[in-house]
């Protein structure tokens, strides 16, 4: 497009952006603060992961953006538009097919691959911000690996609720050193994380953050002995594509009570009823 | 009782601009051993006790801490992940005002639990075994585990930061005024239990009050403190019985006779 840079950011920027990243991935789930950039969309609609995707992207990238496992609301359609005009690069919504994907909320149901990467889109790259209001405090908890204050939480959920009661945005502990936030993914998808093959690149653009995990990293979820970590999901089967294992959204089909629970992850769902 | 002071401070000095906090201080302890320091409001007592703690940094002098296998490390020179693992393991700090270290948003059980899990205890229900042992053993009602501290009396909540200061059976705990802004009897009873607990656990113990009759109830031995500068020192009682630098005497004498 005429009048823009490759991926709308400038080179500088992007260089910078790349910096940030590199040093992301030799610190696996270490935050690293970087110079985010004002992007023509709002603050919480992705501006991190957009900068992300558009520092690492090359004019032979095929991109994918999902938003909530969908690949057709108003967020993934906008972002793949924007850096189709932007870059003039492939888009698809197609896991399989795509090099780069962008994602708010979910991880795909179908196994990623080591040529590919995935962004994820973070509002809040702080696992500890609801515990410990002070940025210098969190910061050096981090540093000296003090997550002690991690472990009340989930000993709170326990004691009040009898079991741990996140359901998404489930903390991590990366390659046994950093706790991390997986962003506000559903806890049933934290186990895809754990030695992925494909690399991960978190971005926030309000709170300046990007952190990462390299293909492969150790990803384990906090829990404790005799209250192991459990996914959550749906017990109901997805009312499109018959799936039992994938994760489900109910929604409500019309104003009588009548509701369906569907694969989250709409291409997934899509390929199984062209399969069938 | 070993030869070697699990703590010592030699020539300790630090002053705020113009105003000197210590001057040239000396100080050692030995473990099951409790230690006060009195003295008057400013004659440097909580910045001693800060300076031991390693969370303020002295101009002069050197802190030398004794770990379980004998070595001896420089608590002002040592890497801030040691000195944090120390504080919260080996370590304890009972503060004057239990808000400051409890959380107020947690529950008992929780804040009681707290230095066991960072420690890396991940069974949740041995942490919860122990969390309730240690509410029995400071005498709070077991089925208040999952009250929220703000819930407490202040003499619970005193007792619950005890708790959760021990809870890792730390060698080492400092205590700044105790039983500060408690009523006597509350105080009595907290009195007490510290001086149980400190004995059977033997614990040493560096404890910072203005309270002469606090210092002769648990205190070993004792530290007189004025304008930044160890005046006086020795057995609690040979001192309070008999005291000899013209401070200690009139901070002898000027206890209320009830």
């Amino acid at each position: 497009m005429k009048g823009y840079n490759f991926a709308y950011l400038d080179e500088q920027t992007k260089r910078m952006i790349r910096r940030a990243l590199l040093k992301a991935v030799a610190i696996p789930g270490h935050q690293v603060p970087f110079g985010s950039r004002e992007m023509p969309l709002p603050y919480g609609w992705g501006t991190g992961g957009i900068q992300v995707t558009a520092a690492v992207l090359g004019p032979d990238d095929t991109l994918k953006v999902i938003d909530q496992g969908a690949d057709d609301t108003t967020n993934a359609v906008s972002i793949r538009h924007f850096f189709a005009r932007t870059a003039g690069i492939r888009t698809t919504t197609h896991t399989a097919e795509a090099t780069v994907i962008q994602t708010r909320h979910r991880i795909p149901e179908e196994t990623l691959r080591e040529d590919q990467i995935i962004v994820y889109q973070v509002p809040q790259p702080e696992p500890l911000y609801r515990l410990e209001p002070s940025r210098v405090e969190t910061k050096r908890m981090h540093s000296l690996a003090d997550y002690g204050l991690m472990h009340v939480k989930l000993y709170e959920d326990v004691a009040r609720l009898g079991q741990i009661s996140i359901s998404y945005d489930y903390p991590v502990m990366v390659n046994h050193r950093y706790l991390m936030s997986p962003s506000p993914i559903p806890a049933f998808d934290n186990p895809k994380m754990d030695r992925m093959a494909a690399l991960q690149l978190f971005g926030a653009g309000r709170e300046k953050r990007i952190y990462a995990i390299p293909p492969w990293t150790e990803v384990r979820s906090l829990d404790f002995d005799d209250h192991p970590f459990r996914p959550i999901n749906a017990h109901q089967a997805c009312g499109l594509c018959g799936a039992t294992d994938s994760y489900k959204d109910e929604v409500i089909t019309d104003d009588q009570g009548g509701r369906m629970f569907v694969c989250s992850d709409t291409d997934h769902c899509e390929r199984r009823r062209e399969a069938a | 009782m070993t030869d070697d002071p699990i703590l010592a401070a030699r020539g300790l000095t630090l002053s705020f601009g113009v105003i000197p906090a210590l001057r040239d201080v000396d100080i050692e302890l030995w473990l099951g051993e409790i230690l006060a320091i009195v003295g008057e409001s400013g004659s440097g007592k909580t910045t001693l006790l800060n300076v031991l703690s390693g969370q303020s940094r002295p101009q002069d002098g050197i802190v030398t801490y004794r770990d379980p296998d004998g070595a001896a490390h420089d608590v002002h020179a040592m890497p801030a992940p040691m000195l944090r693992t120390l504080q919260r393991s080996d370590w304890g700090f009972v503060h004057q005002d239990p808000r400051r270290s409890l959380r107020m948003n947690v529950s008992a059980g929780g804040n009681v639990g707290e230095r066991l899990m960072a420690r890396g205890a991940r069974h949740y229900g041995d942490i919860r075994a122990q969390a309730l042992d240690w509410l029995e053993q400071v005498e709070i009602d077991a089925d208040r585990i999952d009250d929220l501290p703000r819930t407490f009396s202040g003499g619970m909540l005193q007792r619950l930061q005890i708790a959760r200061t021990l809870v890792t059976h730390p060698r080492l705990v400092f205590m700044d005024e105790p039983t500060g802004g408690l009523d006597v009897s509350v105080q009595a009873r907290l009195l007490d239990l510290i001086r149980s607990l400190v004995a059977r656990l033997g614990v040493a113990v560096v404890l910072v009050t203005h309270d002469i009759a606090v210092a002769r109830l648990l205190g070993h031995r004792i530290a007189v403190m004025q304008r930044g500068r160890v005046v006086e020192t020795g057995l609690t009682d040979q001192v309070l019985d008999d005291p000899r630098h013209p401070y200690t005497q009139l901070l002898v004498s000027s206890v209320l006779q009830a």
